[in-house]
């Protein structure tokens, strides 16, 4: 998730209520179970909602190609701002939106990037 | 001094058992009820008639969400991947690994899903429709019945025995070896 967080690790404030009532807009930044290990929770951030067209590079890394896909019912597309070192929707699929556990307002620690996080607008 | 005194403590005293009760039915155990003939006979087992359609209700625990270590034949209640705001009630019949033969063909359950089947194979939306369903959708595990009276006691963890398609990935690497030795 660089430049938004840190390589060293951020501690955020979270909230729980968007996710509830269901008031989550792309470009939020969003804490999630893993789909591939419930265990593991993840921070990405929220690109598509259910029937949103969504356009990603595939493999940014080794070439430019693009897909496009429309967002099943009750999923969410997610992806790392960082997208050549991050393991989101363009690995594992659109997530169901039960999965979402919270949404990152706050960034507490380091100190240096006390603030709130900013939502990226998308278009 | 009055009413107004009594109602208060009243309130105070319900929303103390609210709170109490809503923290143990979100973290330990509650009572969830069932509605839907895609578990029969196992909950509601007589749902075409009118007369005899009241509801089961059981027991859900959520100790399993701390592992997420489930077993084959375990019943769970978990959210819809296609509405969250649905909640299921269907038995496991495939966990991570495990190939699960459909009518059409046989799918191999990635990491972090199961497979789910409503014991009533007939009338049940389950993942023959929707497909691997990820374990963290999961709110927890169905043990027992406590209601009707008639039909108190626990679930029992059967898988039907026409799951033929079932071969973990454990068993075939184990049988690959013994050949070799």
């Amino acid at each position: 998730m660089l430049p938004t967080l840190n390589v060293t690790g951020n501690l955020l404030l979270v909230e729980r209520i968007s996710t509830t009532t269901g008031k989550l807009k792309p470009g939020d930044v969003v804490i999630l179970q893993s789909p591939e290990s419930p265990r593991k929770i993840v921070c990405k951030r929220l690109i598509g909602m259910e029937g949103d067209e969504v356009t990603y590079v595939v493999d940014p890394k080794n070439s430019d190609r693009c897909e496009t896909i429309v967002v099943p019912k009750g999923h969410v597309w997610v992806e790392g701002d960082h997208i050549y070192a991050s393991k989101d929707s363009r690995n594992f699929g659109a997530v169901p939106y039960g999965l979402l556990k919270g949404r990152a307002v706050w960034t507490l620690l380091p100190r240096k990037d006390f603030g709130s996080l900013a939502r990226k607008p998308m278009q | 001094m009055g009413t107004p005194s009594v109602l208060w403590s009243i309130a105070k005293r319900c929303f103390t058992v609210g709170i109490i009760t809503l923290t143990v039915s979100d973290r330990f155990a509650g009572i969830v009820s069932v509605r839907g003939a895609s578990m029969s006979p196992t909950f509601n087992p007589k749902t075409d008639t009118l007369l005899g359609s009241l509801n089961d209700y059981v027991l859900v625990e959520k100790f399993c969400l701390l592992k997420y270590k489930f077993s084959h034949g375990d019943v769970v209640v978990f959210r819809s991947p296609f509405n969250h705001k649905e909640k299921h009630v269907k038995r496991i019949v495939g966990l991570p690994g495990d190939r699960v033969g459909t009518h059409y063909d046989m799918v191999k359950i990635p990491d972090g899903h199961c497979w789910v089947e409503g014991d009533n194979s007939s009338s049940s939306v389950d993942s023959r429709s929707f497909g691997p369903v990820p374990l963290g959708l999961i709110n927890g595990r169905a043990t027992h019945v406590v209601w009707p009276p008639h039909r108190i006691g626990s679930i029992g963890r059967k898988v039907a025995e026409n799951r033929a398609g079932q071969i973990s990935n454990k068993d075939h690497t184990q049988n690959f070896d013994d050949r070799l030795a």
